[in-house]
């Protein structure tokens, strides 16, 4: 089975909107948007929910008041400042590392599982999907992360199919590094502006780290050929694979806004186009 | 004040508006790059570095020789970072969240700790914006720490902008909490807009007053528009899409810089942010 995940360092370059597009051009996959802090691609892929599960992670302290004789061990120890004066738990700044609970010695502090949010698997027009909703504000998005590139390969193993496509999440930390770790290839997506570059190149050093084959593309290559080109030649000078530029053209918004992929919308369009030859070219690299 | 810059989606314009909008203040400013997984605004105010630091997280060692392997460190540990294994104490420093827990419980007093790099914090200005980013170690998972290290320099005499990282999790959480007001980027598309409500949700939980900048305004549908209505949320300033912005900032240019007409516009964002904020 091959998986390729779609990410790209910087945010905003078009992850979504080609990985969509992608999965409109090929058969025999499963679709996983691991980008649960902020997922969009099942804006376009309507999912028809089929299973929906809870994702339960970590622990929060919670004070019971009755036992509780405010000695001040617990603030002592705390070292997020997360128990007031008042010796409430402010839930966000909460590690849950549980070392008041330990150390209370009126057994005062409950250390409940949280539930951080949701995970599905799907059915949409283009095959089954897996993916996930993060609760706001909460923690462990990289766990939740792993959880869904499992679900999305273990349905893939069950329905015979043999490719994965992923949605990835922007940024080089932890929900990245879960996304990314024994893939069989990711497609950096980035943009010709100076810190499109930036942060493709800190992504390209996180994929070597990991070991993970990378290639390349540009979208909106136009809006400045010279930084397209710089990107270029960085991607070859460090090995990898350019499948192709995509021009900028409004035909993305448009497709979005009509919540489909670029291929449905106007299949005659040259950004399409150069989408079906860059796929063309992403499965002829992928081993 | 502390003004925090955040989007849910990412590529809506951020770092653009936290940039300019502390380009164009006058004096008394400081920027904070939060962004630490991919920090920009660097790029874009070129600031004169005065100062590199290296960043650490304690994490437990484990002194072999104290230690009589009773795996008490082991079991109040949450994170899997420290463990025994037959007649050995394994470590996991990347799993570590620093809560020191392990080292509090050994009854041999066998743990200490030592510094785990996870990043540089580098401090700087440009003329009289003073300016501070964190930048995380490429491998690295845990930005959070990182983040509040750069909070750590805020000038409590200086308006303060905080560039935040994209999402709603705990990286954008650490770096819009506890600062005066919230601002929110988007673009008015569905991607734009699903997100913003995360992030406008998130901003909830905080308590922070909120306000909205709609970039590329012209670009997708009315929903957005419709949404902030709805939910109360004051669209600040709204920057139609123009080829031009976009070639200028391809260059890392501020768009004060390339379009100076624009620095009028920041600065009554500005004066709107302190009406809410003071109000």
């Amino acid at each position: 089975m091959k998986e390729l995940i779609v990410i790209s360092g910087k945010g905003g370059t078009g992850k979504t909107s080609l990985m969509a597009a992608f999965a409109s051009l090929s058969g025999n996959k499963v679709l996983c948007d691991a980008d649960v802090d902020a997922a969009d691609l099942h804006l376009i892929m309507s999912p028809a929910v089929r299973e929906q599960h809870d994702f339960q992670s970590g622990r929060s302290a919670v004070i019971n008041k009755d036992k509780c004789t405010e000695c001040g061990l617990c603030r002592d120890l705390c070292r997020f400042d997360a128990i007031s004066e008042t010796y409430e738990v402010n839930s966000i700044a909460c590690e849950g590392c549980g070392v008041c609970v330990h150390f209370c010695p009126e057994k005062a502090i409950d250390f409940p599982l949280n539930t951080c949010g949701q995970w599905f698997k799907s059915d949409t027009r283009f095959g089954p999907m897996v993916h996930a909703r993060l609760g706001i504000a909460e923690e462990n998005s990289g766990k939740l992360v792993s959880l869904v590139r499992k679900e999305a390969r273990s349905l893939a193993m069950e329905k015979g199919l043999d490719l994965l496509i992923t949605d990835g999440p922007p940024g080089v930390g932890c929900p990245v590094i879960a996304s990314i770790g024994g893939a069989s290839a990711v497609l950096i997506v980035t943009e010709p502006t100076v810190s499109g570059k930036h942060d493709m190149q800190r992504v390209v050093q996180l994929a070597n780290f990991f070991k993970v084959p990378a290639m390349v593309c540009v979208n909106k290559f136009d809006l400045n050929p010279d930084v397209t080109r710089e990107i270029e030649d960085f991607a070859e000078q460090n090995g990898l694979k350019i499948m192709g530029r995509i021009p900028f053209d409004p035909v993305f918004t448009k497709a979005m806004v009509n919540g489909q992929t670029v291929i449905e919308y106007d299949d005659s369009s040259q950004p399409a186009k150069k989408v079906k030859e860059i796929w063309k070219r992403i499965l002829q690299n992928i081993d | 004040m502390i003004i925090s810059i955040a989007s849910g989606k990412g590529g809506t314009g951020k770092t653009t508006i936290a940039t300019n909008l502390a380009a164009s203040l006058d004096s008394g400013t400081q920027i904070l790059d939060c962004d630490v997984e991919e920090p920009n605004a660097h790029l874009f105010l070129n600031p004169l570095l005065d100062k590199t630091e290296i960043i650490t997280i304690p994490v437990p060692e484990v002194n072999k020789d104290k230690c009589s392997l009773c795996g008490k460190c082991a079991e109040i540990c949450q994170f899997k970072a420290i463990t025994v294994i037959a007649k050995t104490v394994l470590t996991f420093h990347e799993l570590c969240h620093s809560c020191g827990g392990c080292m509090e419980v050994c009854p041999e007093d066998a743990i200490t700790e030592v510094g785990r790099e996870l990043g540089t914090l580098q401090t700087g200005h440009r003329d009289n914006l003073k300016f501070a980013d964190g930048k995380l170690k490429v491998g690295e998972a845990m930005a959070p720490p990182l983040i509040k290290k750069v909070r750590s320099c805020a000038d409590p005499d200086r308006t303060v902008i905080i560039d935040a990282p994209p999402g709603t999790s705990c990286p954008v959480i650490t770096a819009m909490d506890n600062t005066d007001f919230v601002l929110l980027v988007t673009e008015p598309t569905p991607f734009g807009l699903h997100d913003l409500k995360l992030a406008v949700g998130a901003v909830k939980i905080l308590g922070i007053p909120a306000g909205l900048v709609i970039n590329r305004s012209d670009m997708g549908d009315d929903k957005v528009h419709e949404y902030a209505e709805s939910a109360g949320l004051p669209i600040l300033m709204e920057i139609p899409f123009d080829r031009k912005i976009a070639e200028a900032y391809s260059r890392g240019q501020l768009l004060v810089d390339a379009m100076p007409e624009f620095k009028k516009n920041f600065i009554k964002l500005y004066k709107r942010i302190a009406q809410i904020v003071n109000a």
